[in-house]
């Protein structure tokens, strides 16, 4: 099962490496990783999307923690947030099938944000599952690279940064 | 005040009590040994290898409860460092390491003896540090030490370049505790489930004690003796744990694990509950996990929540420091009729004496002497091999804290400068016998010349048995008796070269006879002294837990 673990580091240089590695050295996996700063310059939040059983993701949680530059790691899969991810598809288009298309990204709320004589990317945000349908649906007309940024998420509420500040 | 950050980083360790710190110069930590010169307070301990400086920085740091310092300069310096620093980390042990670092303007260009300490070190640190900027330096030295000494203890590295040595800071002695708001490690232990904890070992008639490294570090060792002889629960330790307990007395089982002592591994395998403290179960403690203490429930008490079902799935965690939950347990235990199990495990004690294997000059005797000579009560560092489970099983270990060991990462070397560590910490007063075998000795024996300058009362106890006795019994069992590459043909004559050094004592050992008038001549003297003991190369260390196998499933004893 794929668990969705919020984590807010402190924002230093190394701290990316730090969880990587952590990873890398005990053989978990991280399905995606995403990271930004937060409101408060000081801190990064990341969502780390994890592969395993709960006793795994309960180890991760542990392991991350010990490290001194993580403040706080919350295990958000089943509790309320919001989640999203965004995504670049690069499909071939021509004259012939781009109305088609441009009628399938209606459906799945996706923009064109660059087109040539022979392709066009188009972008997308929604959850995983979104993301993946649109990927498939695109599929038959010939994509020639994706990039998808991982998912982010956040708690829904403002528990985590008020507990942070206090 | 106006100092340079050397100066301040002294400055520092001074001020937590630090009076002997482990190092080699060269060209990045040259501000700081220009320092040290000037320092009155600080003995540098000049070692030969910077890995014998991080081993012995780290068993003066566990002599003490906190840490040791060593120093290395920038590149091989520091990554000579590397294997002391991971060893402390496996074994929970406060430890810091200084690295020179080339000047911060030179980073990431390749610069003479440049190494990313702080990369490589990564997986083996509690934290680790570089500090480019000079005005951070103070406050990263305090944060590193709070670090290396609360919570799970374990090595910090700070990595420092030259001109951060060399840039005059503003240094004020700091009054007020560190927090860091992503650090708090839990101290105290959950109330209610200390209350659970209680109930549970109220009500079990079989309950085992088992203690690890953890006890040693929390100084719980008053609790421990406690719970043992007021309410009658036997206690069991694993390597680390050796030195927690009189491991002479009655209820005393001793090591747990694959060269457990057999008693104690039936021990856990026959208790209803077994009340764990300060043990990570490391795989060499507890055998096959499926078979692991499978009659009884679990309590585990630790400082690291990490630690809490990682290996072995436990009924009632206690995430806190063990004196303080030992304290609050000790307060609800109540007086239980357990004859029958305190019976059933001093028939498992007496049907599963230790026995001493028939082989010439055998190590175990040479142990046992020694354990008997000294009344249990030396401090006695060890290398890794035979001779270190031969002294985990026969010596008798009746003193706290008094057993220097490398356990997580079995790490050969460590020996000798552990002992040069402890030597100094307890201010040189009392011998501290290093028993090790010509594999481990060859890795760091250049020691001698550390212990012989300083005159270090270091008794260094040589299994010579030409060759690597421990990986050739695991191929006696795993590979049919092909033995590859375990023999040693080239070994030097031991005691001349130990004589060629300044100050050093030799003996040579070759008949039982010898033993004991070599050992006690030792003993009347304080000079740093090599014992060679020749021994066979014939010996096995029993019993042996084989691989996948459960604790109860021992060779080499009887079946109870």
């Amino acid at each position: 099962m794929k668990y969705t673990l919020s984590v807010l580091v402190e924002n230093r240089p190394g701290v990316l490496t730090r969880i990587a590695g952590l990873f890398a050295r005990r053989g978990y996996n991280i399905d995606s990783l995403s990271v930004g700063r937060t409101e408060d310059d000081r801190f990064s939040r990341m969502t780390i999307v994890v592969d395993g059983d709960s006793d795994i993701v309960e180890q991760v949680a542990k392991q991350l923690n010990k490290l001194i530059d993580v403040i706080k790691v919350t295990d958000i899969t089943s509790v309320p947030h919001v989640e999203r991810e965004l995504v670049f598809i690069q499909v071939s288009s021509d004259s012939g099938n781009r109305g088609e298309i441009m009628d399938l990204l209606n459906i799945f709320r996706g923009r064109v944000i660059d087109m040539s004589k022979n392709n066009m990317i188009v972008e997308s945000t929604g959850d995983s599952a979104k993301i993946d349908a649109m990927i498939s649906s695109l599929r038959p007309y010939g994509i020639k690279e994706v990039m998808r940024t991982g998912k982010i998420g956040l708690l829904r509420g403002t528990k985590e940064d008020d507990r942070r500040k206090g | 005040m106006k100092m340079t950050g050397a100066e301040a980083l002294l400055k520092i360790l001074e001020g937590y009590g630090i009076k002997h710190i482990f190092g080699y110069p060269g060209g990045a930590v040259l501000p700081l040994y220009d320092a040290i010169l000037k320092n009155d307070n600080i003995e540098h301990i000049l070692v030969r290898n910077e890995q014998a400086g991080a081993h012995a920085a780290a068993a003066y740091g566990k002599h003490l409860g906190r840490a040791g310092v060593c120093i290395g300069t920038s590149g091989p310096g520091a990554t000579n460092l590397v294997t002391g620093i991971a060893n402390a980390y496996m074994d929970s042990i406060p430890l810091i390491a200084i690295t020179g670092q080339v000047d911060a303007s030179f980073i990431g260009r390749d610069a003479f003896q440049e190494a990313d300490i702080t990369g490589i070190t990564m997986p083996v640190v509690k934290h680790n540090y570089l500090v480019k900027n000079p005005k951070k330096l103070i406050d990263t030295i305090y944060e590193a030490w709070h670090i290396a000494n609360t919570g799970r203890k374990g090595p910090v590295l700070i990595d420092i370049p030259r001109n951060v040595f060399e840039a005059i800071v503003d240094f004020e002695p700091k009054v007020e505790e560190v927090s860091l708001q992503s650090y708090k490690p839990t101290v105290k232990g959950n109330k209610s489930q200390i209350k659970k904890a209680i109930k549970m070992i109220n009500s079990s008639t079989k309950p085992l004690l088992l203690v690890g490294g953890g006890v040693l570090f929390s100084q719980a060792d008053d609790e421990v003796k406690q719970i043992v002889d007021e309410f009658k629960i036997p206690v069991a330790t694993t390597l680390m744990g050796i030195g927690s307990y009189d491991e002479t007395k009655e209820l005393a089982l001793g090591m747990i694990g694959m060269h457990g002592k057999p008693y104690a591994n039936y021990a856990v395998h026959h208790c209803d509950l077994l009340i764990s403290v300060g043990t990570r179960f490391g795989d060499r403690a507890t055998g096959s996990l499926s078979k692991f203490a499978k009659e009884a429930k679990v309590i585990h008490i630790d400082i690291d929540p990490a630690e809490i079902g990682k290996n072995v799935v436990v009924d009632l965690p206690i995430v806190g420091d063990a004196k303080g939950i030992l304290k609050e347990l000790i307060e609800g235990l109540e007086q239980v009729d357990r004859a029958e199990w305190i019976e059933k495990v001093s028939e498992l004690k007496a049907r599963n004496k230790m026995k001493l294997h028939k082989t010439n000059l055998n190590p175990q005797l040479i142990i046992s002497k020694l354990g008997e000579l000294t009344r249990g009560k030396a401090y006695v560092s060890t290398d890794v091999g035979q001779h270190q489970m031969f002294a985990a099983q026969y010596y008798g270990f009746s003193e706290y804290n008094s057993f220097y060991t490398s356990g997580g990462l079995g790490t050969m070397g460590f020996g000798v400068p552990a002992a040069e560590g402890v030597a100094l910490a307890s201010d040189r007063k009392r011998p501290v016998f290093c028993i090790t075998g010509d594999g481990s000795f060859q890795m760091n024996m250049a020691e001698m010349a550390t212990m012989g300058e300083h005159n270090l009362p270091v008794k260094i106890v040589l299994m010579n048995n030409s060759s690597l006795c421990l990986v050739k019994q695991l191929q006696h069992f795993q590979c049919e008796r092909r033995y590859s590459e375990v023999g040693f043909t080239g070994n030097p004559d031991f005691k001349a070269l130990a004589e060629s050094y300044p100050n050093m004592v030799t003996y040579r050992i070759e008949k039982e006879e010898d033993i004991e008038p070599v050992i006690l001549e030792a003993m009347s003297h304080n000079k740093p002294t090599l014992i060679e003991c020749v021994i066979s190369d014939e010996n096995l260390v029993y019993p042996i837990v084989p691989a996948k196998k459960g604790l109860d499933e021992m060779i080499g004893v009887e079946k109870w």
